[in-house]
């Protein structure tokens, strides 16, 4: 049983004068999940690039199978067993499944490319995987969870000892994500080694056998998770006392009896039927739901992305018309997108454009936009978030998941909106950013401003929320004011419609 | 201590500073050096000759200025030659039959509604503004060879000459006045307003953009207007310097305009837009054309070096 699949050996790198791996040692067993955890920046992708060719290590070792390895590019990872399951799919939407999986190897006959075979192959394998893909169908004409599957059936193709999966339920529902883990399991009998990076403790507990954290570049625990606690987890990852930011803290400023946002009977397509909610100042509302349960579309159709095709919104007791993203500004309504990065961010252009996009009107002298006032203006908003960045003209694609969220909301902020919609905020961000954005959302509330929060992760929502409304289906299952929420299973349940 | 501490500044300034967006002028001032010794009995460093160099490149540089603001928002123009040239012939001909300002008016009208036509159907029935600036460039010709029989039709009237590329104020060609004002206005437009600033949200990431409450198919209609306006402005320049209108005036130019701007760096793939990088793009294009000539190329071999040239240079200036 505990023949290594991977050893890495005292593997250290670093990036001119900036090391980023210090002294790792990394193994995984055959058959064994192996989570790897850290922050944004601990030096996980970075190990990981080095195990797949895409970065050379500066010194150590690496066996695969106890023998020891040069991996010096992506193809000599992959002759070595290593197989990659993308984060952001490495397929060709246009080309079939088979076609995907055996793209530059092809099966051939006399010279041609052999599709017939190719399809049997792909067959072989999904079978082997005991999973349901047709290996005729384009890849865009699947969902997207497929996708993931036809990455894994790619990697196994190539004879892959091990798996590296990176954040893999990212964009999986739930009955996804269960899929994944029973396909994980079945992988692990056949003798896979899978390193499993991810952000989420229960998704570690429920398939990784060890873990393995990294803090700034150092190794600082390696434990089988039968011994070792989340909180302890935690601990490693951030590196102070914490988990303080998910425990429910009585709000320092009294909600006023005050109704902001009035929503009467919204519908908006077939996702959001008869929603009606109401939000007070000072208030921080959570919306509960699994995926597909209205939840994006509703703060979506209150800032006008989505047009309503029936009932009224109201803010401070007028009814207005929210047709479009500019009159939901123009009403002092903001929106931190789901997608930080298709949606909130020009990510090739600086920090202060991005930062100021939404505020231009205000950083004119004489009639022209003045960028002494436009690098003013951001130095506050990144001095407020604490934004960490080299300098404010650096293009923001060039910053860590955290610093973009920040970014997104101190673009919103500075626009001084009355009511802020936030969905998933703290997706994708690492541990310590995620415990100021959730300090951030109650100081916001505090200061007299309504927060309407979506939120995956029920002990964030938990933690923050004054309220939280239950959506299904495209309606409100549940009102529940936060201190009817006895236990995060009490959510959980009520969230999947059994309670 | 302190040394070390500017030196730091320096490399950091060093570090920052974009090579791709600014090889245009390394590569302007080398080729420039280079012509200057290699060509200096045939006169290529004669003012005249650098006179003529602008003289030549004006309409080029000009419609570049609003290919630039294309581009940034992430479409392209395939039509501004034809409408050039379908704005000299209807200039020439109101010109005869009306006058002055109708003449003016009517060449401005074509570029407004061709311009509007294609930023219409971009804008907001999402066709791409590679087909429609395609079918467009077909359907302008087509139209500036109906009316005309095509055959060209020439102008008498001295003002218009005058104004329109044919005088001079002074020492200075009347075309680098143009030339001068569009630039001047197009890097401050792009530069310090909010519009320049909407045109490279919407070209860097169209959503993100929509999400922050760009008006972002207004954005795309405003481009291929202005882009339309200038194309017509550009061609009655034609008009006037050749003293005529022909439906030839300013075919193929979309080609040169498009390299002109990539080679100024802006991306092909929107979000950013050098308008000055423009200017010295079609210059540098004006420079290698003039270079060659001077050389003794014969226009077969010219085209043969230009197109390398100009591989190579956008292949360098080129988002990573």
């Amino acid at each position: 049983m505990n023949t290594s699949a991977i050893e890495m050996k005292g593997i250290e790198k670093s990036f001119g004068t900036n090391p980023v791996l210090k002294n790792v040692d990394f193994s995984v067993s055959v058959g064994e999940v192996h989570a790897l955890a850290g922050e944004n920046g601990a030096g996980k992708s970075t190990l990981m690039k080095i195990l797949q060719g895409v970065y050379q290590k500066d010194s150590g070792e690496i066996l695969v199978s106890g023998v020891p390895v040069e991996i010096t590019d992506t193809f000599a990872a992959r002759k070595a067993g290593i197989g990659m399951v993308f984060q952001e799919f490495s397929l060709i939407p246009t080309l079939t499944v088979a076609q995907n999986i055996f793209l530059t190897n092809e099966p051939t006959r006399f010279g041609l490319i052999n599709d017939a075979k190719a399809r049997a192959l792909a067959t072989e394998i999904f079978q082997e995987m005991e999973v349901e893909v047709d290996p005729s169908r384009t890849v865009e004409s699947m969902p997207t969870a497929l996708w993931q599957l036809t990455e894994i059936a790619k990697a196994l193709a190539q004879n892959a000892k091990v798996l590296i999966m990176d954040e893999p339920t990212a964009s999986l529902a739930k009955h996804e994500a269960e899929g994944l883990f029973a396909l994980i399991e079945r992988l692990k009998n056949k003798g896979i080694a899978i390193v499993y990076i991810s952000h989420r403790m229960d998704e570690i507990y429920r398939i990784a056998d060890r873990i393995t954290v990294l803090r700034d570049g150092s190794r600082v625990l390696t434990e089988s998770l039968k011994k070792v606690s989340p909180e302890q987890i935690v601990e490693a990852i951030i590196g102070r006392k914490a988990a303080a930011h998910l425990t429910h803290k009585d709000r320092s400023a009294k909600i006023s009896k005050e109704v902001v946002l009035d929503v009467r009977k919204i519908s908006s397509g077939p996702k959001l039927q008869n929603v009606s909610l109401q939000v007070h100042r000072g208030e921080i509302l959570g919306l509960a739901g699994l995926m597909g349960s209205g939840r994006t579309e509703l703060v979506n159709t209150l800032f006008g992305i989505l047009k309503p095709t029936s009932g009224t919104i109201s803010i401070n007791g007028e009814q207005i018309d929210i047709s479009s993203p500019q009159k939901a500004i123009q009403n002092k309504i903001a929106l931190i997108p789901e997608d930080r990065r298709a949606q909130g961010l020009v990510l090739d252009h600086a920090v202060t454009e991005n930062l100021t996009l939404p505020l231009l009107d205000g950083l004119k002298s004489n009639g022209l936009l003045s960028n002494r006032k436009i690098l003013a203006r951001s130095k506050e908003i990144i001095e407020q978030f604490d934004i960490k960045l080299a300098y404010p003209g650096i293009r923001v694609g060039s910053l860590s998941g955290g610093n973009q969220q920040k970014v997104v909301i101190g673009k919103w902020l500075g626009t001084d909106p009355e009511i802020l919609l936030m969905d998933e905020p703290t997706a994708g961000v690492d541990i310590g950013t995620k415990s100021e954005i959730l300090d951030l959302v109650r100081k916001i509330a505090d200061s007299g401003k309504s927060v309407i929060l979506i939120s995956s992760e029920l002990p964030e929502l938990l933690s923050v929320s004054d309220r939280i409304l239950v959506l299904k289906d495209g309606h409100v299952s549940k009102s529940l004011d936060r201190k009817e929420i006895p236990s995060e299973e009490f959510l959980q349940l009520a969230i999947q419609g059994a309670a | 201590m302190s040394t070390k501490t500017s030196t730091n500044t320096a490399l950091n300034l060093l570090k920052r500073f974009e090579w791709q967006q600014n090889i245009i002028y390394i590569g302007f001032a080398a080729v420039f050096i280079l012509f200057s010794v290699l060509l200096a009995d045939s006169g290529f460093s004669n003012p005249n000759n650098l006179l003529n160099i602008f003289r030549q490149t004006a309409t080029i540089s000009i419609m570049a200025v609003a290919m630039t603001y294309v581009i940034a928002a992430a479409e392209i123009d395939l039509s501004i030659g034809s409408v050039a040239g379908l704005a000299a012939v209807v200039t020439a001909m109101t010109i005869n039959s009306y006058g002055l300002i109708p003449g003016i008016l009517a060449g401005l009208a074509v570029g407004a509604v061709s311009g509007a036509i294609s930023g219409g159907l971009v804008a907001w029935l999402k066709v791409p503004s590679f087909l429609v600036t395609l079918g467009m460039l077909g359907l302008v010709v087509g139209v500036a060879r109906w009316i005309t029989a095509s055959a060209p039709v020439p102008i008498a009237d001295q003002n218009y000459i005058f104004i329109f590329g044919g005088g001079d104020l002074g020492p200075i060609p009347g075309l680098l006045v143009w030339v001068a004002v569009a630039v001047s206005i197009g890097a401050i437009v792009m530069n310090r307003t909010k519009f320049g600033r909407h045109v490279r949200a919407t070209g860097g990431n169209l959503v993100a953009a929509g999400y922050t409450g760009v008006k972002t198919a207004k954005v795309k209609f405003m481009v291929l207007l202005i882009s339309g306006m200038t194309a017509s402005f550009a061609g009655m320049l034609y008009a006037g310097r050749l003293q005529s209108g022909r439906f030839q005036w300013g075919t193929g130019d979309e080609l040169s305009v498009i390299a002109a701007v990539i080679l100024g760096g802006t991306s092909l793939f929107g979000g950013r837009g050098q308008v000055v990088g423009s200017l010295f793009g079609a210059l540098f294009i004006g420079l290698i054309n003039n270079g060659l000539i001077l050389a003794g190329l014969d226009v077969s071999q010219q085209q043969v070096v230009r197109g390398a040239i100009i591989i190579l240079a956008v292949a360098l200036s080129r988002k990573k």
